[in-house]
């Protein structure tokens, strides 16, 4: 008996030492993550605000929902365009008007970099092209992804200034004749943060669904050639229901990082967004109300906010990578389902990880 | 099928199987030839198209580059006034002025950002993997729920809790310190997540058992054996974590106002003021721009191949 406790008692040493190597995970996590998050809740809650006129903060006073209150009411009448055209103008609140101008940009970004990237990774995988030199193309194209946002966003800033390369271009060419300011322009400054959006993520997006691709049994691609499948008739009716996992996690985890949306947009809109505030994202009204307005209170009921939106699309992402696992059949497979969950779904967690680490997502 | 029944009319139908006198079983099939024909064109076709569209795709990733790396060697008046390919022959001139500059400390700056980058990188890695270690190798009561809980709190962005953060930093007197940026990355679920993967693959039991009996301690299993194994995971998390950490923006410029604490992204969004002296010259400018992109790009280019490997490699494995 004595050899078998003394086992015993080892291995329970030897899982005390694995509790103290989570020990610097979870002190940082809950000291600079976890409590500053409280922290914003509790602001949510209280009048808390820089006033110009006394030159000093007032509060924090508890004041209940008042900031929510604000947040969703304060509004303006606001002008809306279509491709610069005035298409009319009534009331909006901020919070809606701000929202709608972060996805509207997101979309013109995303729409063009879900077909291009998908029509990339169609032609990288496919066989019978052969297509030279991938590696480095698929290097080239997902270098603007490692690009600092702030340098990029100013570099195109420069680029479509009014006297920059990009109108000179033009004017030589004949296509303009005078010189055109693209940053008084509501589509053209959308059209530049949407742009840089495109370039930074396609590369990123396509090396994504191309895995997908690659994870098709090649078999069915086979016998789909065999049957005399044209290539267009492969991808409606093989290739696309196929990806529609990784298409919906790709989706909202976009859709994630679009309400993120900050740095290209302050840098493009020169910190101010941009004409009648058509391209002023949620982040930067963030930005505004913490540094610029310095009124905390608003601030925090902001972040709850996003806190909430964020939440509900990251839980529909879970939710849609453990759903889309077919239930096998086996019992000792059935006792670590839990297990499998976690490991199946790596693709779309680790990616969707990745994308708000680099939008400045949790490491600070 | 249409076209197939079209053109076998008569004959033998498409897919079945002959046995010819001789013994062989032969599939026919619907005639080739033509078909063949129009297939090569036709794939020629779409070869063409598919490299088209790549150099367009291209050209539009290097062209802001490359109009970057000439528009440093230009001055100011070429510049604004005339576009052009080729390079300048004012690169070292923009450079002496960019660093001469009194309002505007981007060597200063550089040194901040690559501390800061370098620093949270290793504690990233480091304690990443510690972490990873933890949950993968030993078992302890709650190990599940703890597992649930890191990645329930992966997509939890920083900046709904950066005012929290940036009145904690106030009341502990730590704005215009490098540490606020570096410490929380020691907790950073998106590379614990990575590490575990790759733990999962890399890592037997066998070999912790086996260190075990020869006496080693869990601390020095860790350092001596696990730390080793991971290396190509540790690299590639080591690059993302540091260009994350570079091109950071948001709570760096929440937190850092003393000019000589700031770091490149904070120095380059100032340059969107048009007040900002530094916008008379604008070689100067695009010096800025580059030193704050082009480190990042060699890097890149000389570890593209594991980096695209890394990144795709998660992807591959579920």
């Amino acid at each position: 008996m004595k050899p078998l406790l003394r086992r015993h008692k080892n291995h329970i040493s030897y899982n005390f030492w694995g509790l103290i190597f989570l020990i610097p995970f979870f002190v940082i996590f809950i000291w600079l993550q976890l409590v500053p998050l409280g922290r914003t809740f509790y602001y949510a809650f209280e009048k808390y605000f820089y006033s110009t006129g006394k030159g000093s903060f007032i509060g924090p006073t508890f004041c209940g929902w008042d900031n929510f209150a604000y947040i969703f009411t304060n509004g303006a009448i606001r002008k809306y365009y279509f491709f610069d055209q005035s298409i009319g103008s009534w009331w909006m609140p901020d919070i809606a008007y701000y929202l709608a101008n972060t996805l509207i940009i997101w979309l013109m970004g995303f729409i063009p970099q879900i077909i291009v990237s998908l029509a990339l990774a169609i032609w990288f995988t496919d066989a019978r092209l052969k297509l030279k030199f991938t590696r480095f193309w698929k290097t080239v194209m997902y270098m603007p992804n490692l690009i600092m946002a702030a340098a990029f966003g100013m570099l195109f800033l420069m680029l479509f200034s009014s006297d920059g390369p990009v109108v000179q271009i033009l004017m030589s060419m004949g296509i303009l004749h005078e010189q055109f300011s693209f940053g008084d322009s509501e589509f053209w400054v959308r059209f530049i943060i949407a742009l840089i959006n495109f370039l930074m993520w396609f590369g990123n997006t396509t090396l994504l669904l191309m895995s997908g691709v690659m994870g098709i049994d090649e078999s069915i691609f086979e016998s789909a050639v065999v049957d005399g499948s044209s290539a267009h008739h492969t991808f409606w009716a093989i290739t696309f229901p196929l990806l529609k996992p990784i298409f919906i996690y790709v989706f909202i985890t976009s859709l994630i990082g679009g309400i993120q949306l900050f740095d290209v947009a302050w840098m493009v809109t020169r910190g101010g967004g941009g004409p009648n505030l058509t391209s002023l994202t949620v982040m930067s009204y963030l930005y505004m109300l913490i540094n610029k307005a310095k009124n905390y209170g608003q601030a925090g009921a902001l972040s709850i906010v996003m806190f909430f939106i964020t939440a509900a699309l990251s839980m529909s992402v879970f939710y849609v990578s453990i759903s889309q696992k077919n239930p096998e059949k086996g019992v000792a497979r059935e006792r670590r389902k839990r297990f499998r969950t976690y490991k199946d779904c790596d693709p779309t967690r680790l990616e969707m990880a990745r994308i708000s680490h680099q939008q400045g997502g949790i490491s600070l | 099928m249409k076209l197939f029944e079209k053109n076998n009319a008569g004959k033998t139908p498409v897919g079945s199987t002959n046995i010819s006198s001789n013994g062989c079983v032969s599939l026919t099939l619907a005639p080739r030839k033509k078909e063949r024909i129009s297939g090569t064109t036709q794939l020629i076709i779409r070869r063409i198209f598919v490299y088209i569209v790549l150099v367009i795709l291209t050209l539009m990733c290097l062209f802001p580059i490359w109009i970057l790396l000439v528009n440093m060697t230009r001055t100011h008046s070429q510049i604004s006034t005339q576009f052009s390919l080729w390079f300048g022959t004012h690169f070292a001139e923009n450079w002496s002025n960019v660093f001469a500059r009194t309002n505007i400390k981007l060597d200063k700056a550089l040194l901040n950002s690559l501390l800061i980058a370098f620093c949270s990188s290793v504690l990233t890695c480091y304690f990443s993997a510690l972490t990873a270690f933890s949950i993968q190798i030993y078992n302890f009561k709650g190990k599940n729920i703890i597992f649930t809980f890191i990645l329930l709190i992966m997509m939890i962005p920083s900046q709904v809790g950066a005012l929290g953060f940036l009145q904690m930093m106030n009341d502990m007197h730590a704005t215009n310190k490098f540490w606020p940026l570096i410490l929380p990355a020691i907790a950073s679920p998106i590379v614990f997540f990575y590490m575990k993967q790759y733990m999962e693959a890399v890592l037997p039991f066998e070999i912790i058992e086996a260190a075990r009996v020869d006496g080693a301690s869990e601390f020095s299993i860790f350092h001596i054996i696990v730390l080793p194994l991971m290396v190509p995971a540790l690299a590639v998390q080591f690059i993302f974590c540091f260009v994350g950490s570079w091109n950071n923006l948001f709570i760096p410029s929440l937190l850092l106002s003393k000019e000589d604490m700031q770091t490149v992204p904070i120095v380059i969004s100032k340059f969107t003021d048009t007040s900002n002296p530094i916008n008379f010259d604008l070689g100067q400018v695009y010096i800025a721009i580059g030193l704050a992109i082009i480190p990042l790009v060699i890097m890149y280019l000389i570890f593209s191949r594991f980096i695209i490997k890394g990144m795709t490699a998660g992807a591959v494995k579920g």
